[in-house]
């Protein structure tokens, strides 16, 4: 056997145990139900904002607390406290991925990612209500019209 | 029907101009294919001149598409989907080609420009290899072409036209008032056109000079790979296996120059002006780029390995192949949106995949296809290399750069095709394994010049390598004692890692540097490689160094003895809330929110904040923007800005402002009884209640009619930064009515109103509004050494361009003599 073989054996040994390392450290997905089960455990939940409750943040107070609550396909909801700035958009998103662990009584989270089915999608969708409205005319103004014809 | 105010010449000719390159491309794949594989050689010089005649057709359509495009998007024509979804009339001129290239069409079209400027030259200087490389170049060609087609075959939607009207796209099929009788089921109003006064506009976060070169430069770097990968197939095809490495070697230099800089500009761009808080974040658009490049790389020292010892030469084979082939996947994997969930950028889906999928494999699988079938030809030494050789130490190199190339696509690749969520810490799972391929990489490339090819005496390694030896320990010893590199957020594994790392790579650019006088005395045309070398060195040490040194400034050091509210007992985070004109405490420094304005045309706002160290000696202004609602695009988009430094930098953004469509005041007055003495806490500090005082006449100064009585209560406030203030709010006695005057601290937003006294019992009011309140949130970074990283990349593409030229000299001198 060459060195070189025996080189390549070994660094794809060590690739493979990276690989494989990896693979472990992955985390899942889970429902709020399912983070609540393992609480202390690093998991990424996918959920959307409940919009019928408050989102409490002050920049004034506290710049590093945000918190809100969010509900799960299964209408399951958590309170989600995140240590940061809020995201800007966060009113706006329409799916959010919480990464974190579940505590005591809320989500604790580290990262948010705010998810929108397609960036571009969602521009486009934002561009074409921006058409509709700089070309919305009043009511009156169709009433006007209905009646020429 | 006729639509007025529409320009369709432009579109007419667009459209003309892409088919005829489809079909000029696939004349030229053809003409360059039959004149390969003819044998005599009048029919091949026959099919190589319809080839050329036929590419630079291809080549004027492209251009000339390229130019259409340009003057739809600058003369703003909206009536073209391109020009409004990435135009407006505010955009500056100086961005327009930013939006040329903000969309997938655009920045195929920059791709396939790219080829042709590269066959053209090729069509003139490869000789005997223009036709079979030409062929492929040709079929390249072809393949971007259908991308931008926009046909429809059997219904089925081939490429996405850049030329394609707005009232066609669906855009506007819901919106009732461009429509006859304001009823969407009915055609357009032929005015429409009246109607769409702007367009969408470029994304503000493109809106950056970066965005403007970034692009050409990285986009040359993906169209030049081909160019190697084009010669390995030549040579596969007509079986001349090593003869093609010598016309390819710059070409492949070249190519590793032109991606280098690419990636590394769109770092600078993500570092200057996203908001990443970083240059690299293992994005999967940075390792789609950063992989091929790896590749290519390894592919190089191959390539070199055989031109000196005639070991390595399948294996070169394979790594130009597969340099190519990942610049196919990764633009399947960026531009499919199959990665959207996990990347920041990705490019988005527009219904292309199994297009890209067809161009994949219409390249990868021929291409395999023909090195295993030829593999047994290619020539190959049976005896192994020696230990002491060079060649074995850069061959284990090019393998650990490739294997760790493989493992990085291979990790981005991951939520392509599992439904797995990524680990903790995304970018920690990179790094704690590239940094063992950073300690490997950086060894060798230190000591391997010092080998000599073939066999290495002893004696010879060891006079020449103990001084750069000696030097490095020492060097890295004194960095790795006094440069405070004590990064254990990750346990003192991870920072042993880094140490060892630091070293190597401080011996890497130590005996790389040395070896230009040691080895090759000090001539800079042979030291291509040393240079090369040592800038990569520069780029290990500088990756070390400034992310485990990266400092959070913007810690939030306002640690008073206030009560927090609802996160009394949380930890401090990295955000920051300057109000405005206040002075505040940030670690070594004292920032100040001096003021902001507004863009004349966008809504974009400039910040003003002073820093200031806290022994005076350093004074700066720092001017951090934002989009604000832009285009219906909710919230902000954030700009950070930076005070350079020789060997820091101070960088910051703003990550929250108060919300203008919300600055309306909903916050109520609490009411508390208070007694003479008491101390009330607020959110900035607090304040006593010192006395009351009861008046016969109401103070002339609140412009109100004197007849009365009134009692007035005496505040001193307390803020945290040790100012204080005093209010004074009064309840008024007046023909028999009462009611309060309130008083208002400006600087703390803090409103005082008295609702009843009772001797020394005082019921009061106080709110803390929101809306009179200006402020921003911001996180702030020190960033060190980040100039050694930029300069690391200019030497190290110097290096690669000065063996280059060497390689193109060498090239011409034995043309020249045989």
């Amino acid at each position: 056997m060459k060195k070189v073989h025996i080189i390549l054996l070994v660094l794809i040994a060590g690739a493979i145990a990276v690989l494989i390392s990896f693979l472990k450290a992955s985390t899942t997905y889970d429902t709020i139900d399912s983070a609540k089960a393992k609480p202390g455990k690093f998991v990424h939940v996918i959920a959307k904002l409940d919009r019928t409750q408050p989102i409490v943040y002050d920049a004034i107070k506290n710049p590093n607390y945000l918190s809100f609550t969010a509900i799960d396909s299964l209408g399951k909801t958590v309170k989600v406290v995140y240590h940061n700035a809020k995201p800007d958009n966060l009113e706006g998103s329409e799916r959010l991925v919480l990464k974190g662990d579940y505590q005591n009584d809320h989500f604790e989270c580290k990262e948010i990612m705010m998810k929108c089915p397609s960036k571009y999608k969602d521009d486009m969708k934002a561009a074409e209500k921006n058409i509709q409205e700089t070309t919305e005319t009043t009511p009156a103004e169709i009433q006007t019209a209905e009646k020429k014809y | 029907m006729d639509y007025t105010g529409e320009h369709l010449l432009p579109g007419q000719l667009g459209h003309f101009f892409i088919t005829l390159s489809l079909v000029a491309s696939a004349i030229a794949t053809f003409a360059y294919f039959k004149s390969t594989k003819s044998f005599s050689k009048a029919d091949a010089t026959q099919w190589k001149k319809l080839g050329r005649y036929a590419f630079i057709t291809e080549v004027v359509s492209v251009f000339a598409i390229f130019a259409t495009l340009f003057y739809i998007i600058h003369s703003h024509y909206f009536e073209y989907k391109y020009a409004w979804q990435h135009t407006s009339l505010s955009l500056e001129v100086k961005y327009m080609l930013a939006s040329f290239w903000e969309g997938q069409e655009g920045s195929f079209l920059l791709w396939t420009f790219w080829h042709c400027i590269l066959g053209l030259i090729l069509m003139k200087g490869s000789k005997e290899w223009e036709a079979p490389v030409m062929t492929i170049m040709s079929f390249v060609q072809f393949c971007l072409a259908t991308m931008i087609a926009g046909i429809y075959i059997f219904g089925w939607k081939m490429g996405s036209n850049p030329f394609i009207l707005l009232r066609d796209s669906g855009v506007l099929d819901n919106a009732p008032a461009l429509h006859m009788n304001f009823d969407i089921s009915q055609p357009l109003k032929p005015d429409y056109l009246a109607s769409i006064t702007d367009g969408n506009d470029l994304n503000p976060l493109l809106q950056n000079y970066w965005m403007v070169i970034h692009p050409p430069v990285l986009f040359l770097g993906f169209a030049s790979t081909i160019v190697p990968f084009a010669f390995v197939i030549a040579g596969l095809w007509k079986k001349k296996f090593a003869e093609w490495t010598k016309p390819a070697l710059p070409w492949a230099l070249f190519s590793a120059a032109a991606l280098g800089t690419g990636i590394m500009m769109g770092a600078a761009w993500a570092y200057e002006s996203l908001t990443f808080g970083g240059y690299w974040a293992w994005d999967p658009v940075e390792n789609a780029s950063l992989v091929p490049w790896m590749v290519m790389i390894a592919g190089i020292h191959c390539l070199l390995i055989f031109k000196h010892s005639g070991h390595s030469l399948r294996i070169t084979h394979l790594f130009f192949i597969l340099a190519f082939s990942l610049v196919l996947y990764s633009t399947f994997l960026t531009r499919s949106g199959v990665l959207g969930d996990t990347s920041v950028h990705a490019f988005t889906d527009l219904g292309m995949n199994w297009q890209l999928i067809g161009l994949m494999i219409a390249f990868i699988i021929p291409s395999m296809f023909l090195y295993i079938n030829r593999y047994k030809q290619i020539p190959a030494i049976q005896k192994e290399e020696n230990a002491t050789s060079r060649e074995f130490w850069m061959f284990i190199g090019s393998l650990v750069f490739f294997l760790s190339a493989l493992l990085i696509i291979g990790k981005t690749s991951v939520p392509a095709f599992v439904k797995m969520a990524p680990p903790e810490d995304p970018e920690f799972a990179y790094n704690r394994i590239q940094v063992f391929v950073a300690v490997i990489i950086a060894l060798v490339t230190a000591i391997a010049q010092y080998l000599k090819y073939k066999e290495t005496p002893g004696n010879f390694f060891r006079k020449k390598i103990w001084l750069p030896t000696v030097l490095s320990v020492i060097v890295s010893a004194l960095i790795l004692a006094f440069g405070n590199i004590d990064y254990n957020k990750y346990g003192y594994g991870f920072l042993g890692s880094i140490w060892l790392a630091v070293a190597c790579s401080v011996y890497a650019i130590i005996a790389n540097g040395a070896y230009i006088w040691l080895g090759l005395k000090g001539s800079l045309k042979l030291s291509g490689g040393s240079i090369a070398h040592l800038g990569f060195g520069m780029v290990l040490l500088s990756i070390l160094i400034s992310s485990s040194k990266k400092e959070i400034l913007s810690f939030n050091t306002s640690g008073i003895a206030i009560n927090f509210g609802e996160g009394s007992k949380e930890k401090s985070g990295e955000n920051l809330t300057l109000v405005k004109d206040v002075r505040t405490d940030m670690g070594k420094y004292w920032v100040t929110y001096e003021g902001s304005q507004k863009h004349p045309k966008k809504p974009l706002w400039i910040y003003d904040v002073h820093f200031e160290s806290k022994d005076g000696k350093e004074k700066f202004d720092l001017h951090p923007n934002a989009f604000i609602n832009y285009k219906g695009n909710e919230g902000l988009m954030a700009n950070p800005s930076s005070k350079h430094y020789w060997d820091h930098d101070v960088f910051t953004y703003i990550t929250s402002l108060p919300d203008p469509t919300k600055n309306t005041d909903t916050s109520q007055f609490k009411n508390k009884q208070l007694q003479v003495g008491d101390t009330t806490y607020y959110s900035k500090g607090y304040f006593i209640l010192e006395k009351v005082v009861s008046r016969d006449s109401i103070p002339t100064s609140q412009g109100i009619d004197p007849t009365g009585n009134a009692s007035l209560a005496v505040i001193k406030v307390h803020s945290m930064n040790n100012s204080s203030y005093t209010a004074q709010p009064l309840l008024v006695n007046q023909r028999g009515r009462q009611y309060s005057i309130p008083d208002t601290v400006v600087s703390q937003n803090l409103i005082f109103a008295i609702n009843s006294i009772q001797g020394d019992k005082v019921n009061m009011g106080i709110k803390e509004p929101n809306t009179i309140l200006q402020y921003l949130t911001l996180k702030a970074y020190k960033f060190p050494y980040i100039n050694l990283l930029w300069l690391g990349v200019i030497i190290t593409v110097t290096g690669i361009i000065i063996s280059m030229v060497r390689r193109i000299h060498l090239n011409r001198i034995s043309a020249s003599e045989s």
